[in-house]
């Protein structure tokens, strides 16, 4: 089967920055994007899990998108806007997609 | 003297305070024991609308008049406060930075929900009647302190803005819709409302609370475990004696406005309590690099257990000798 390189972006972040992050990616023409938990962590700022947690201020969630290798400047613009002086990680790695027209 | 030990004593030993201490234990003993996370969400729904409820009611059985207004409004003004008072204290007790110590003072001028539930569940219990519209007045003192928390900031050269989304996620947080909205269906429907629904939001409540109080306490547990080595002697020593500050400037508020017993109570328990939902959602936006474990460890591991154990007791046996 034919397959296309494509770029995959996943950013950590804490959910209280999500909408905010996802409105920047749209901001940017980044239109498909998923939001999956993150179950718990450790970092720089200690350890933490989701497990208990009564504030949306603790908990966190990883945004991924898969995006062509020509618009990954523009996202990472987007994103650096919104999330650099937070906690999260922000990672990048090659991929290849079946149905390149969708990205 | 001996009164306020004997009510101190019976507070402390009713099922609600001893299911948070199982809580707390159990988490620090390391068990596994655990609440899942939508049957917490649940309960916390159910606990903030039966009190919404109740307190709208309340006020619809007993009619408005101007020291409901005049207690939103030391509500609002207590909640601006007490983060300047926080902040100077910590600036005193601890070696925090400006911008952690800020943090920390917005948290200690909101209020605690959960507190405040059970600050009006032991009221019930020693048969003490509040004012149903101290359910409006928590609800007030949600978000001043935020705001005072960002001057504080400014004050440093260090300008921070709350965005449009952000002023609306903490005025439109789902707990003070739902607290405000059940309030507001208990005012509207009145005694009748509530003869439909009690059995549902009147009898279980105690048990719920148990249940919810027994979760908190895991979480207030796995925080105290969790952050035990962030916080340092003076910053702990804050998470007691700040809550022992607010009681009494919401002890002199209460008197100063002439509420009941209870209503004195309550505004005591407001007051003394720190927030640990929306203020720490609000700080990772607006204060992204203030330390989240000195703050959630200070109000959640160490205040929230004060107030929950010795707090209330305390206030509840204070106001009931002063009033």
């Amino acid at each position: 089967m034919q397959t296309h390189k494509a770029k995959r972006v996943a950013i950590i972040i804490e959910l209280v920055m999500q909408s905010r992050l996802t409105d920047a990616l749209e901001g940017a023409g980044v239109t498909g994007w998923s939001v999956l938990p993150v179950l718990g962590g450790s970092g720089r700022s200690g350890g933490w899990s989701r497990e208990g947690q009564v504030s949306r201020g603790t908990g966190m969630v990883q945004v991924v998108c898969v995006i062509r290798p020509d618009r990954l400047d523009g996202l990472l613009d987007a994103a650096f806007a919104v999330v650099d002086r937070h906690i999260g990680i922000v990672s990048i790695s090659d991929c290849e997609v079946v149905r390149a027209e969708r990205f | 003297m001996d009164q306020i030990l004997s009510l101190a004593a019976t507070n402390l030993l009713s099922p609600i305070i001893l299911s948070f201490a199982l809580g707390v234990a159990a988490a620090l003993a390391r068990s596994d024991l655990n609440i899942p996370e939508a049957v917490a969400k649940g309960m916390s729904i159910y606990l903030l609308f039966a009190i919404g409820f109740k307190g709208g009611v309340s006020v619809a059985d007993h009619g408005i008049d101007a020291t409901l207004a005049l207690s939103l409004i030391a509500g609002l003004i207590l909640s601006a406060v007490l983060p300047l008072i926080a902040f100077a204290l910590l600036q005193v007790m601890s070696g925090l930075s400006r911008l952690d110590a800020a943090a920390v003072a917005a948290h200690y001028g909101s209020i605690s929900i959960v507190t405040f539930v059970a600050g009006t569940s032991v009221l019930e219990s020693s048969g003490i009647a509040s004012e149903g519209y101290m359910v409006a007045v928590a609800a007030a003192m949600e978000a001043p302190a935020i705001l005072s928390a960002l001057w504080l900031i400014s004050r440093g050269g260090d300008a921070r803005r709350m965005d449009k989304d952000l002023i609306r996620e903490i005025m439109l947080n789902g707990s003070i819709v739902l607290l405000v909205g059940s309030f507001a269906i208990g005012w509207i429907t009145g005694a009748e409302g509530l003869a439909k629904i009690e059995a549902f939001i009147v009898s279980p409540f105690q048990g719920v609370l148990c249940l919810f109080l027994l979760d908190m306490g895991l979480v207030a547990g796995r925080g105290l475990r969790g952050g035990s080595g962030v916080l340092k002697p003076g910053v702990l020593a804050f998470g007691v004696v700040m809550p022992l500050v607010g009681a009494a400037l919401g002890l002199g508020t209460g008197l100063l406005l002439g509420l009941s017993t209870g209503g004195v109570a309550l505004f005591m328990v407001l007051s003394a309590s720190a927030s640990y939902i929306a203020v720490p959602a609000a700080m990772r936006v607006a204060l992204p690099e203030a330390n989240p474990s000195i703050y959630l460890t200070l109000s959640l591991g160490v205040t929230f257990p004060f107030n929950l154990t010795l707090g209330l007791p305390i206030y509840v046996a204070v106001a009931s000798a002063l009033t």
